[in-house]
């Protein structure tokens, strides 16, 4: 992919790699920590953590259901338990399994779910989460995290296991634009602010940060300045860091690789109408499916490329008024 | 319980109760009501959580709680549930309800036992009906795989679902007993109301930490058992239905009568009514 680099990111590992590396490291810390993976380990990446700690590593097969079962068990004997496979499979096969055994005792559960969005590319929309992290926002208990790259992952995957009950952490499979250092902190529930600007907001998760940074460098020449937030948790998501942007800037562009319904736009559209109402506008899929492809040509197929963040800021700031 | 309540499953529940007085008070289950958290107990869970009656008498019985909170059930802002809720009621190892989860649930204890180096045991409740859930053949497929010794499902096999014959609405559910063989489990059959049957089945089981196969008990038994009007229903034993109160009122009189209780003709303290 190329997005970023124009603007001078460099890029890094995929997400679910620094999770994976992530994982391991905290399972030396912590012997508590146990794993069940649904036969995809080389693609989640737990696999690392399976080869070093293999009486914690448990593959129970093809079939989600059971593994959020043996999860859930795991964590209400006390252990700290990773439950992970690609995210469309864990979250809409196993979503009963999730609510009954996750969400409703609020379980010491981490779900990570990897190649989320539509830049798994050529596999196709059966391999694609879209609407994952509607379902995952839709629980209660549940704590939601999107990160943007690779050290915000290690991160995020640091301090799901420094907190006790049920998370959700979207992986993808490309690697990505680079936003952080390594060794960076992510604060859960903060919102990070990468660039200010006084006439828009664009908040982005995941891979939508590089192009929230690409749209509103591109933006700069045309003499619209946008603060530019990563919106890394989901849930709960940063209402003080929203209404201080629409308060400041009058306008809030959200941009997610999930569909609009139910995802960050949504969320942050419910915060802003209670705190501080303003024109916005959302770049996410719109009510459909993707396809397989490249994973660039289908950002670009799909409407979540930087020129289409920079459209929605223009009609965004246009509303203003 | 239901009859106060005006809803719930009665009998469906009392085709465990008889499996459940064996685990909790023939010596089976090591507990300890006053530490419902201890890392050492055994974990039972009830897998078909529409069952919650027949536990929650057996955890009060227990000492897990007042038994005059059973008179709660169902009503707002009691602990004692619809179905059973392990956040609020103490001694509920699980959240059930949605059928199918308990048995991957029970797994998972189990594999932490081994984790930890524990010697405790995991007893988890089907019904038949709840077996045509596919997740219950993950879970066991599974179990076989990592050779949890320390697992015991216990199949509560009183033949009837909802809408009619297990039989009838899913024949093929069976044979079970060569299923769960083929799965790699052993497999037992007992009488589910026969305590000195059920002991048999239960009671020999070993608390040795190593591998071997988890086991199932098939435990053939009666939709709402030892109450007339249930046994009487040919269409499902009154699934989901409580006794209006008159006819509760007879039934439990015949229980005193079977049982020797308050309500019985020869007085409290006798036994064997048919005697």
């Amino acid at each position: 992919m190329e997005i970023g680099k124009r603007v001078g990111l460099e890029y890094g590992e995929a997400t679910r790699n620094a999770f994976g590396e992530a994982l391991v490291d905290i399972g030396r810390e912590n012997r508590d920590v146990v794993v069940v993976d649904g036969d995809v380990g080389n693609s989640t990446r737990t696999e690392i953590f399976g080869r070093e700690f293999p009486d914690r590593f448990f593959n129970v097969g093809i079939a989600e259901s059971n593994l959020i079962g043996v999860a859930s068990g795991l964590a209400a004997s006390g252990k700290h338990a990773l439950a992970s496979s690609f995210a469309c499979f864990l979250l809409c096969n196993a979503y009963d399994q999730i609510r009954m055994g996750i969400a409703f005792p609020a379980a010491d559960v981490k779900l990570m779910g990897s190649h989320s969005g539509i830049t798994i590319g050529a596999d196709g929309p059966s391999q694609m989460a879209i609407e994952d992290i509607a379902l995952a926002t839709s629980l209660p208990n549940f704590t939601v995290i999107v990160p943007a790259d690779g050290p915000s992952t290690r991160a995020a995957t640091r301090a799901m296991f420094e907190r006790s009950g049920p998370f959700y952490l979207r992986t993808g499979r490309p690697g990505v634009p680079l936003i952080y250092p390594a060794g960076v902190d992510l604060e859960v529930g903060r919102a990070n602010t990468l660039r200010d600007g006084v006439d828009a907001t664009v908040i982005a998760c995941g891979l939508m940060v590089a192009v929230a940074l690409e749209a509103a460098y591109d933006l700069s020449g045309e003499g619209i300045e946008v603060r530019v937030l990563d919106m890394h948790t989901v849930k709960p998501i940063d209402r003080t860091a929203i209404e201080r942007s629409a308060r400041e800037t009058g306008a809030i562009v959200t941009a997610e690789e999930h569909l609009l319904e139910g995802g960050l736009g949504s969320a942050v559209a419910v915060a802003a109408a209670s705190l501080h109402p303003v024109p916005m506008e959302f770049v996410g899929l719109r009510n459909t499916y993707a396809e397989s492809g490249d994973p660039e040509e289908l950002l670009d197929k799909y409407g979540l490329m930087p020129r289409h963040v920079a459209d929605a800021v223009r009609k965004a700031v246009a509303r203003k008024g | 319980m239901t009859t106060r309540a005006g809803s719930g499953h009665p009998s469906s529940s009392l085709s465990t109760i008889d499996i459940l007085t064996a685990l909790y008070f023939g010596g089976i289950m090591r507990y300890d009501p006053r530490r419902p958290a201890w890392a050492d107990r055994d974990r039972f869970i009830m897998s078909k959580g529409h069952a919650a009656p027949a536990l929650y008498a057996a955890l009060a019985e227990a000492g897990y709680f007042p038994a005059d909170m059973l008179g709660t059930l169902r009503r707002t802002g009691s602990p004692v549930e619809g179905h059973p809720n392990m956040l609020v009621l103490p001694g509920v190892e699980a959240s059930t309800g949605s059928l199918g989860q308990g048995l991957s649930i029970g797994l998972g204890h189990a594999l932490a036992a081994r984790v930890d180096g524990r010697d405790f045991r995991v007893y988890v409740m089907l019904g038949d009906g709840e077996s045509e859930e596919g997740q219950v053949w993950e879970a066991a497929m599974a179990a076989a795989k990592y050779a949890t010794a320390n697992l015991t499902a216990i199949l509560d096999s009183n033949e009837f679902q909802q809408t009619g014959p297990v039989q009838t609405v899913m024949p093929s559910l069976e044979p079970l007993k060569a299923k769960w063989t083929s799965f790699g489990w052993d497999v037992s059959e007992t009488g589910g109301h026969d305590i000195d049957c059920i002991m048999d089945a239960l009671g020999a089981l070993s608390r040795a930490t190593g591998r071997g196969r988890p086991q199932m008990v098939i435990a053939h038994t009666l939709k709402g058992k030892g109450l007339s009007p249930f046994e009487k229903d040919e269409i499902n034993r009154k699934h989901g239905v409580p006794l209006t109160a008159e006819e509760a009122r007879t039934a439990l009189a015949e229980l005193d009568r079977m049982y020797g209780g308050p309500g019985a003709s020869d007085g409290p303290g006798a036994s064997g009514g048919e005697e």
